[in-house]
């Protein structure tokens, strides 16, 4: 989270919010023509269709495909999705199910002509592919569990007549196995649904693909978001931030404390009840996407104090509160009685493994006003280093996370300020200064490491900026091989000051799509026309 | 209870008059804008001298009207005089780049309308794709739309488009931009456009249109009085800009002509020949014109009425180029801040407010001839899927900025009413993107 706007609103606030642009109207011509200086790959529309190849559909490009010429034709009335003989996997596994259906609407329906009869095929000659075999090899499928940051998304595809087999060690595989078969189909001229004989063999080359939505700065409604799950799932990424609560707002309706979203929501509708919460981590699931909640403290915490009193650090003036507040108070226990029950409740609500908390941002003036806070620190031996008080806290909140058998993720400023981390915590590098260096520090500590600093797609600019996101190499940084495998993934932040449902979606995609090949393609696809072509096509599919 | 307010007795109606007649007429450059609003205890008046002014009296009207928390409306007594800053008040939407459907088309008009703009400006074709279906020409949509059948306008569409501004007192100003901008023009009009070599023999890539054959001519004199006649307004943008020289340059038949014609090297030359050639053909049509700024620049003969369109902006250059423009005694409309289609991080939106058209040195008399102007939404990264977000409220800050006094300049003051009138938009059905972080009582309920 890399705001320093956002405070107060107003004008300081919106001056704060503005951020001056650099070269971008200094340009030296600013042509409404199409800028001559950019090499403009020619749109799609006018390639032959006889030089267009099938892999020229897919994204993020597999590890290993071969396709051959040789064309088979799918009927929509009688072409099934189905599972496998051999398979750990049947009727019962409500994910592979809810799977089947969907991917056939991806396919098929749009299509104006799905009748339910058995009409031979129109005498075109290629052999008909009838169905799509999915096989889950492990023993437990996994079908009523939960991904993991350690689940299999592997797969392997052969696509031959007459049926097509998807081969996966578990269920996580076969949803990103089906999306791939699902972007290999297409409509010749006359309408007819085609696939080419392939070979696809396939896994992800890092385990943490996240994308980050904030629904703080401005709420999003339910349907923003479950559209956001899907159009995550056509692009592999596996993992939802959910940056659910912040300074602006507190959506998230607590059961223990109700009155954080009473008091803290921007108004009473603009919540997300425990229902809410589920369906989204449900949705999600069933497309293979953790949901990680972040719970941003002891900075980022406006809204909290609203409905809980007692909790944020009351600010001094010339020895007199203020009446405005600062970060969380880390010198009162009933701080930590608060966090306790609180991140008891969120354990329970979020199934995944891991929790954000955030620590990032943190501003010491209020602290350094508050004559209690002052005398904590003169207690605690902290001198004038307000960084220590600041790991003091979350040291206790990550040990409190920690009984709660929960993992946690924390913003990188939680380890530059050197609180004491657990072996398996997770540090989000996000500020786009030296971010290298940065991974080098925490991998060389030996914590993993999640990349979002040259991601955050919220900082728009005009023309294509998908570019520069993609040719972003996560393993450039000074690391020995067995720091590098600590990097463990990255995320697409999508800040909320000037995003709402009104241009989410195409704010972030097809943006983010060019950061979900990066963290899933191997590092060796780096062609920029290649991307291009591809990524048109997809973005027209995702349409 | 005796605490509620006592209202007064429910207004019941509003009263329009127009002291002008012509409901079928078409909105111009001179049309009156202004009207009086005034609205007192048992009655509420709004007149204009025009049905244009009462057309803007009627949006501010609504947005006077509040709900409280009971769900009453109501409003307060008020008395309004308003007329606008400058007459010319547009919006650029580019349908070549990207064909926008004529619902986004029409619906970007009805927020034209909630902002008082008054003149939309369509670039309507353009290198990548050629989406008029022409009756005179058809093969130009056949051959060069995106595609014939789903992406084009039909002349019915463009009627209805024509129409739907009327009703909403806009100004529909065609573009058909030439010379250069026009390769999508070519797969239909074969010999139109210059064939470019590579030595001696044709490369088989074209350039801008060849201006050294009559064909030309024709072409362009049959394809405007086709275009007069389905464009009421009596002005016709004509493009005229970033022509590329090179195709030119490499042809053997434009360089036997330079020599003939004694211009040299100078292409700039031999564009004037024919944007000369071209203003008189539309001239003689009936019909007013407006050029890009690049036909003013290269000291192209003109006629004292042409408006020139400002739009380079390097380095705040446009307030020169709008000084040099009217002290040659040219009209002017300024769009070069107001690019909307240069999208940045932030509030972006307190620039294009910022902007003051007649910061230049000049004479009273100067900047009189400053028209307007026109926030552009060029088309290379905006379809409809992204369009009414990009365009509002940014295009919000243009449109205050045209039509208000110049001393309304406060920008807390603008960013309070401008935040409120998104809200206004996101109850009207209007996916306008947020300026801030907050929230609006009803959120877009859309996808």
């Amino acid at each position: 989270s890399c705001r320093t706007m956002g405070r107060a609103m107003g004008l300081a606030g919106l001056l704060l919010g503005l951020v001056v642009l650099p070269a971008v109207l200094v340009s030296t011509s600013l042509r409404h023509g199409a800028p001559r200086t950019e090499a403009e790959p020619e749109p799609s529309g006018w390639e032959l269709a006889a030089d267009a190849v099938p892999e020229d559909s897919l994204w993020p490009l597999p590890q290993w495909v071969r396709t051959y010429p040789r064309q088979l034709q799918l009927a929509p009335s009688r072409f099934q999705l189905v599972h496998g003989a051999g398979s750990s996997a049947g009727p019962g596994c409500g994910l592979l199910q809810d799977a089947f259906r969907r991917y056939y609407e991806y396919m098929f329906g749009y299509s104006l002509r799905r009748t339910w009869g058995s009409r031979p095929l129109a005498a075109r000659g290629e052999p008909e592919l009838f169905e799509l075999q999915v096989v889950i090899e492990a023993g437990d499928p996994g079908c009523d569990g939960h991904p993991h940051l350690t689940s299999n998304e592997a797969y392997h595809l052969t696509v031959t007549e007459p049926v097509a087999v998807l081969k996966a060690p578990e269920v996580w595989g076969a949803l990103r196995g089906l999306e791939t078969f699902s972007q290999l189909v297409y409509e010749d001229d006359y309408g007819s649904f085609l696939v080419n004989e392939s070979e696809i063999n396939d896994f992800p080359r890092f385990a943490h693909r996240g994308v980050l939505l904030d629904t703080s700065r401005h709420y999003l409604p339910l349907k923003s978001i479950l559209t956001n799950l899907d159009a995550m799932a056509f692009n592999k990424f596996n993992v939802l931030h959910w940056h659910i609560v912040d300074d602006q707002s507190f959506p998230y309706q607590s059961i223990y404390f109700p009155e954080l979203s009473d008091k803290g929501a921007y108004s009473s509708n603009l919540i997300y009840t425990p229902t809410d919460v589920r369906l989204v981590i449900e949705y999600a699931r069933l497309r293979g996407i953790r949901v990680i909640p972040e719970f941003d403290t002891p900075g980022h915490t406006q809204s909290w104090g609203k409905g809980q009193k007692d909790l944020l650090t009351p600010c001094y003036s010339g020895g007199q509160p203020t009446g405005s507040f600062g970060p969380v108070n880390p010198v009162w226990n009933t701080t930590y009685d608060f966090m306790a029950t609180f991140f008891k409740e969120i354990s329970s609500v979020f199934p995944d493994e891991f929790i954000h908390l955030g620590g990032d941002e943190v501003d010491f003036s209020c602290w350094k006003s508050n004559p209690e806070v002052k005398q904590f620190m003169k207690k605690q031996g902290f001198g004038i280093d307000y960084a220590k008080l600041e790991s003091y806290y979350v040291q206790n909140i990550l040990d409190i996370v920690s009984s709660y058998n929960k993992g946690q993720m924390v913003w990188q400023e939680v380890f530059d300020h050197k609180a004491q981390l657990k072996p398996d915590t997770v540090v989000q590098v996000w500020m786009a200064n030296n971010y290298a260096h940065e991974l080098s520090s925490v991998t060389g500590a030996g914590f993993t490491a999640v990349l979002s600093a040259p991601w955050y797609l919220d900082y728009i600019s005009y023309g294509q900026d998908w570019k520069k996101y993609y040719t972003v190499e996560p393993l450039n940084f000074p690391g020995s091989e067995k720091q590098k495998k600590l990097l463990i993934g990255g995320e697409a932040c999508l800040w909320g000051e000037f995003v709402d449902a009104t241009n989410l979606t195409p704010r972030l995609w097809p943006r983010a799509s060019a950061v979900g090949e990066r963290l899933w393609s191997s590092s060796n696809v780096t062609n920029l026309q290649d991307a291009y072509k591809r990524l048109t096509k997809h973005r027209c599919r995702m349409l | 209870a005796e605490n509620e307010p006592s209202w007064e007795t429910p207004c019941s109606e509003l009263l329009v008059y127009v002291s002008t007649p012509g409901c079928d007429a078409f909105p111009s450059l001179d049309s009156k804008e202004s009207y009086k609003l005034s609205v007192s205890k048992g009655s509420m008046l709004l007149s204009a001298e025009t049905i244009w002014g009462a057309l803007r009296g009627l949006e501010t009207f609504s947005q006077l009207v509040g709900r409280d928390e009971n769900g009453t409306y109501y409003i307060n007594e008020t008395e309004i005089v308003d007329f606008p800053r400058f007459p010319h008040r547009g919006l650029l939407l580019d349908t070549s780049r990207h064909y926008l459907p004529l619902r986004a088309i029409l619906e970007t008009l009805d927020v034209m309308a909630y902002n008082k703009f008054n003149v939309f400006h369509w670039h309507i074709v353009d290198d990548p794709s050629f989406p008029y279906e022409s009756s005179t020409f058809p093969e130009l949509s056949k051959q060069g739309a995106f595609n014939a059948v789903t992406h084009v306008y039909t002349a019915s569409d463009v009627r209805t488009v024509i129409e739907h501004a009327r009703l909403r007192g806009i100004r529909v100003i065609v573009e058909f931009d030439t010379p250069g901008h026009t390769l999508s023009w070519g797969p239909g009009a074969p010999g139109l456009l210059t064939p470019c070599y590579m030595g001696k023999v044709p490369s088989g890539v074209y350039g801008p249109i060849n201006p050294i054959v009559n064909s030309t001519y024709q072409f362009v004199t049959r394809l405007f009085q086709e275009v007069s006649t389905v464009f009421p307004d009596f002005f016709l943008h004509l493009g005229g800009d970033e022509v590329d020289f090179t195709c030119w340059q490499s042809n053997p038949e434009i360089r036997a002509f330079m020599k003939e014609r004694g211009f040299g090297e100078d292409y700039k030359k031999l564009e004037s020949f024919y944007i000369q050639r071209l203003l008189d053909i539309v001239s003689s049509l009936g019909k007013g014109y407006i050029v890009w700024q690049e036909v003013f620049d290269n000291d192209v003969k003109l006629r004292p009425d042409t408006i020139i369109h400002v739009w380079k902006d390097n380095n705040l250059e446009y307030l020169k180029e709008m000084a040099n423009v009217t002290r040659s005694g040219y009209q002017a409309l300024l769009s070069a801040p107001w690019y909307l289609n240069r999208i940045s991080y932030g509030q972006d939106w307190i620039e294009a407010y910022k902007v003051e058209p007649l910061h230049f040195e000049g004479s009273p008399e100067q900047k009189a001839l400053v028209m307007g102007g026109e926030a552009c939404m060029w088309g290379e990264y905006v379809d409809v899927t992204n369009l009414t977000p990009r365009l509002w409220p940014r295009g919000g800050a243009v449109a205050e900025r045209l039509w208000s006094n110049a001393t309304v300049r406060d920008l807390e003051d603008a960013y309070t009413r401008l935040a409120a009138f998104r809200c206004t938009l996101l109850g009207r059905g209007v996916q306008a993107q947020p300026l801030y972080v907050g929230y609006c009582d009803h959120e877009f309920g859309g996808v």
